[in-house]
């Protein structure tokens, strides 16, 4: 059937209507599409551009390598070693359970650690980079990087971390690092960036913690472009850090391996100071610990060991034990009466063995007392009712003063987490401290180094360095920074007179040298380094009774302060042992070997040593073999 | 039945039809066509695989296509607009009950050298039957009730078919198509206000519907409307896709980063930019002037159809010409509008840019039509 021409025609205009008005509709759309890509690439386009950079670009930080420490012969004492590690990006892994459970085949992980590592893991940002294991061996590294395609998320990684050659030796010194907790961030102002990285280390006690912002350095940053799923494409540019500031201690690290071997497993510290400069060259405290254990996590049960450890591992007893120095603190007494005019060298007392005082009884150590002492003798049997004598006249305020000048009771400046400011007590600090009247019986105590006197080893050696060389000597611990030496501080004379002190070092002399002195068997005989010091027992309680027969914890501190040579001092020393009993038996020969050790750099011939200490020093030379023996296999089996 | 005015006296025959083609139509699709091809390249990050290469061999394909199915005359192709329409439900049905699944959805035929998408058939078979429907109606009873459920019906079929599958986006494209096609054939404009009002009816009832046990749309496409409504509300999921895509697309500027320089498509924080978000890319790499020179050809394609249209004195060429044009202008409005968030997220191609081998393949051979109907146009005698 033909269609009529009209309608045709009709239909031909209806179509052509209606397309013009469907065209005009569809260009009318278009030109409205063109509009909103104006207005978006045009006049928002600086905002999207923005949007975009953002979208894109992701700052970084390169953590600097951290300061190294030295001691003053240059070995090294805190290192950075390179470790293989695997990390992982739990936003990248997809199912965490099961990637963890392939790379456990690869990696011994036990089942704790792999619970605390998906708990963690849930906790941190899931596009951060989280540690899985560390420490690990070549093979297992280059495993884990064969199987990435089986690993999704998981990267094998090379990074720096703290080790501590010397093992437990500068434990003390100068700590170790650790990573930053909660705790720490809670402490600082305004934090670096740094810490805010997963895995970052700061120091944590000790040096490393003193001295951790130029031991860290600063960061560096780098920018780089990342995909959608946060994946880095490419590196856009790299700004080095500045590596941390090393430096170099003091501390003679052969010296302090000695004196660490030297005291052993008793509870005891034992300082050597450099009498001209104040360069600390030892600086013991035992037991000690491995501060690399600190550094790659310790376990709970090594952890609970250290603290659970009546002997306080992990308390530094050189700066921060405070103990009542007994009688090494008459040295003080002495020279406070001196020095107030109350009494010459030469003026005696008599010594019935005890002092009768405002209806109270002080006795002296020998019951049987010791006749008539002047100063010299009084140092060299160490007799009390000499010094009660003195107290008597001189005051507190007057022994106070004379302590804290020469360090007693005062604050020394060394980068140590925590140094003890010991107690030189006066009428003002009772009244604070226990809101109590002074009675002259706290004169008396304190006299003879018990009572509130308080001290610390470092305290101890630096009033030891103070009566030999005369000056205000300070303790140092830095030697240099960035090989720039740091300032020695007080080498102007002490404000004692000089003839005073030369008759408390005549007596000090006479405590270890002459034939009744009480640290005599502890004597050096060889030529121009013969030692003068002063023994120290002080009481952990009042009643008295044989050290034998009570427990440890209640026996008495062992005490000795000394210098050599007495004629051109070079070395102070000072040994606490907790504890120990008498500080002629047991600190003084400590004293004696370390003193040795430090004169003759290095092992004293047997001549040095009085013919009847001989046998015993073999004895401990042997034990001391043993032990690094023991030492040198752990260490190789690590 | 009434034929077309078919006068093989006046229309070319053999080879002379080559120069009746419309040539600067098929310029006009080959440089559509190019921006394409370069655009996969740069999103492969200047690579020929995996997208270019497969898109030139199916460009090859449908343009051989396209000039078979213009020398074809064009009655040939009105006898077939019912064979053809059932063919697709047919395929439609088929897809549903063996079709490959994907992105959670059942679109696919796997024809082994290429998967085939019934939807896209269905496309240009509804227009092909609406053009041949109207061609046999007498003029005068278009607008008349029953004249007009009848075409209604030949829409929702098909569009029943593809909800089903689902895919609201082509479901929407075969109601405004189809209804674009009854538009130029000179049904009533009351007809329309009805069914936008209903449509909004529609709506109503879809929002209604949600969470109740006759819930009319899946989960996942409520969740796109509620994104389309407030990206912001869900920025790292669904909304994730609208804010990349604005970002990419407003970074552009007036010119662009360059070829390959489109920071966010290749660092995949453009999701799909091979395909539904192409054009976010292109509007990323050159900026303004890259965005609307490819409008601007689309303009044209749809002109030049138009003006053929317009010129077309046959009913069925004209409606033809019109409602694939129609389909052809839905294609890359809705993608625009999409990428620009300025309507939700429904897989709508790029027309001709976009990787994938149905819907180019098939608009190649729908351009045949237009030039088939090009060609065959009744001429009067010379």
């Amino acid at each position: 059937m033909r269609r009529a021409p009209k309608d045709t025609e009709e239909s031909v205009r209806k179509i052509t209507r209606r397309g013009l008005v469907m065209g005009g509709l569809m260009g009318g759309f278009a030109a409205l599409l063109a509009g909103r890509m104006r207005y978006m690439q045009v006049d928002q386009a600086d905002e999207f551009r923005l949007l975009a950079e953002e979208n894109r670009i992701k700052f970084s930080l390169i953590p600097p390598e951290r300061g190294l420490i030295f001691d003053r012969n240059g070995r090294p004492i805190a290192v950075n070693e390179q470790i293989y590690r695997v990390v992982i990006v739990p936003e990248d892994a997809g199912d965490l359970e099961n990637t963890l459970a392939r790379l456990r085949k690869i990696i011994p992980l036990t089942d704790e650690e792999a619970e605390k590592a998906l708990e963690e893991m849930r906790r941190a940002s899931p596009f951060l980079e989280y540690t899985i294991a560390d420490r690990l061996s070549w093979e297992q590294l280059s495993e884990v990087a064969v199987n990435t395609p089986a690993l999704p998320g998981i990267s094998p990684e090379v990074g720096l971390s703290r080790h501590y050659p010397m093992l437990e030796d500068f434990a003390h010194v100068i700590g170790y690092v650790g990573r930053v907790s909660d705790y720490d961030l809670s402490k600082i102002e305004d934090p670096d960036p740094l810490l805010r990285l997963p895995q970052f280390q700061i120091g944590k006690v000790g040096v490393e913690s003193k001295w951790e912002e130029p031991l860290r350095g600063k960061a560096g940053n780098r920018r780089i472009e990342v995909n959608a799923s946060g994946r880095v494409m490419r590196e856009l540019d790299r700004q080095q850090g500045i590596s941390g500031t090393d430096l170099q201690l003091t501390v003679d690290s052969q010296l302090q391996n000695y004196v660490q071997a030297r005291l052993g497993t008793e509870s005891a510290a034992a300082m050597v100071m450099d009498v001209t400069n104040g360069d600390l060259l030892a600086i013991g405290s035992a037991p000690s610990f491995d501060p690399n254990l600190f550094v790659r996590g310790i376990s709970v049960a090594d952890y609970r060991d250290l603290t659970e450890n009546d002997h306080r591992p992990l308390a530094n007893k050189a700066a921060q034990g405070l103990y009542p120095p007994g009688s090494t603190f008459k040295m003080v007494t002495a020279l406070a009466a001196m020095e107030a005019g109350v009494v010459t060298a030469g003026e005696t007392f008599y010594c019935p063995g005890h002092k009768e005082v405002s209806g109270r009884r002080f006795h002296c150590w020998k019951r049987s007392g010791h006749g008539w002492v002047d100063l010299d003798g009084s140092l060299q049997q160490s007799c009390d009712v000499y010094y009660y004598e003195l107290a008597l006249k001189a005051g507190i305020e007057n022994i106070s003063a004379m302590a804290k000048k020469l360090g007693i009771g005062v604050r020394h400046d060394i980068p140590m987490s925590a140094v003890a400011e010991g107690i030189a007590p006066t009428k003002a600090w009772k009244a604070e401290r226990y809101e109590q009247e002074w009675v002259v019986g706290d004169s008396l105590n304190a006299s003879i180094g018990q009572g509130f006197v308080l001290a610390s080893p470092l305290q101890l050696v630096v009033m030891a360095a103070r009566l030999a060389s005369g000056t205000q000597i300070e303790p140092r611990l830095v030697k240099s920074v960035d090989g720039r030496e740091t300032p020695v501080k007080g080498l102007e004379p002490l404000d004692i007179s000089p003839t005073a002190l030369q008759q408390v070092r005549k007596g000090m002399y006479n405590v270890v040298n002459s034939s009744r002195g009480t640290a005599r068997s502890s004597r050096i005989v060889a030529e121009g380094m013969t030692m003068a010091g002063k023994t120290g027992t002080s009481q952990v309680r009042s009643v008295v009774v044989r050290n034998q027969d009570v427990p440890w914890e209640q026996r008495d501190h062992a005490l000795f302060v000394a210098f050599a040579p007495y004629d051109n001092p070079k070395y102070a020393v000072s040994v606490v042992v907790e504890h120990g009993g008498g500080g002629s038996a047991v600190a003084a020969p400590i004293a004696r070997d370390v003193m040795l050790q430090a004169l003759y750099g290095g092992l004293p011939p047997m001549e040095a040593y009085p013919s009847s200490s001989r046998w015993e020093v073999e004895q401990i030379r042997k034990d001391l073999k043993l032990r690094e023996d023991l030492r040198q296999d752990a260490s190789d089996r690590a | 039945m009434s034929y077309l005015e078919y006068n093989r006296e006046t229309v070319p025959t053999g080879l002379s039809k080559v120069l009746y083609v419309n040539w600067a139509l098929v310029v006009l699709l080959l440089a559509v066509c190019s921006v394409g091809f370069l655009m996969l390249f740069s999103v492969a990050g200047g690579s020929l695989s995996p997208w270019a290469e497969p898109q030139m061999k199916r460009f090859a394909l449908g343009l051989v296509m396209m000039f078979i199915v213009a020398m074809v005359p064009i009655y040939f192709w009105r006898n077939m607009a019912l064979l053809a329409y059932l063919g697709s439900l047919l395929l439609l049905v088929f897809v549903e009950l063996f079709g490959d699944v994907g992105m959670g959805a059942q679109r696919w035929i796997d024809l082994g050298f290429m998967r085939l998408q019934p939807s896209e058939v269905a496309k240009i078979t509804l227009v092909m039957l609406l053009a041949a429907y109207y061609d046999w109606l007498d003029v005068g009873k278009t607008s008349r009730p029953l004249w007009v459920i009848l075409p209604v019906i030949i829409i929702l079929v098909p569009t029943a078919l593809v909800l089903k599958q689902p895919d609201l986006g082509t479901a929407l494209l075969l109601v405004v198509g189809g209804a674009m096609v009854m538009f130029c054939a000179g049904v009533h404009w009351l007809y329309f206000g009805a069914v936008i009002a209903s449509g909004a009816g529609l709506v109503t009832a879809v929002v209604a519907s949600r969470g109740t046990t006759w819930q009319l749309l899946k989960d996942y496409q409520y969740r796109r409307i509620d994104t389309f409504l407030d990206p912001e509300s869900d920025p790292l999921g669904a909304g994730y896709h609208i804010t990349q895509s604005k970002i990419a697309l407003g970074s552009g500027g007036w010119t662009g980063r360059g070829l390959m320089e489109g920071t966010q498509s290749r660092l995949n924080f453009l999701p799909e930019k091979h395909t539904d978000f192409i054009f976010t890319t292109l509007a990323e790499e050159f900026g303004f002037v890259g965005g609307v020179s490819l409008l601007v050809l689309y303009v044209l394609i749809l002109a030049f159809c138009i003006v053929s249209a317009l010129k077309n004195r046959d009913r069925f060429s004209s409606l033809l010409i019109l409602g694939i044009a129609g389909t052809f202008f839905l294609f890359f409005a809705v993608n625009m509008s999409m990428v620009m968030g300025l309507a939700p997220v429904v897989g709508v191609p790029l027309p001709l840019v976009s990787y994938g081998g149905s819907a180019m393949i098939v608009l190649l051979g729908a351009f045949g039509l237009v030039q088939s109907a090009h060609i065959h146009r009744p001429r009067g005698r010379r």
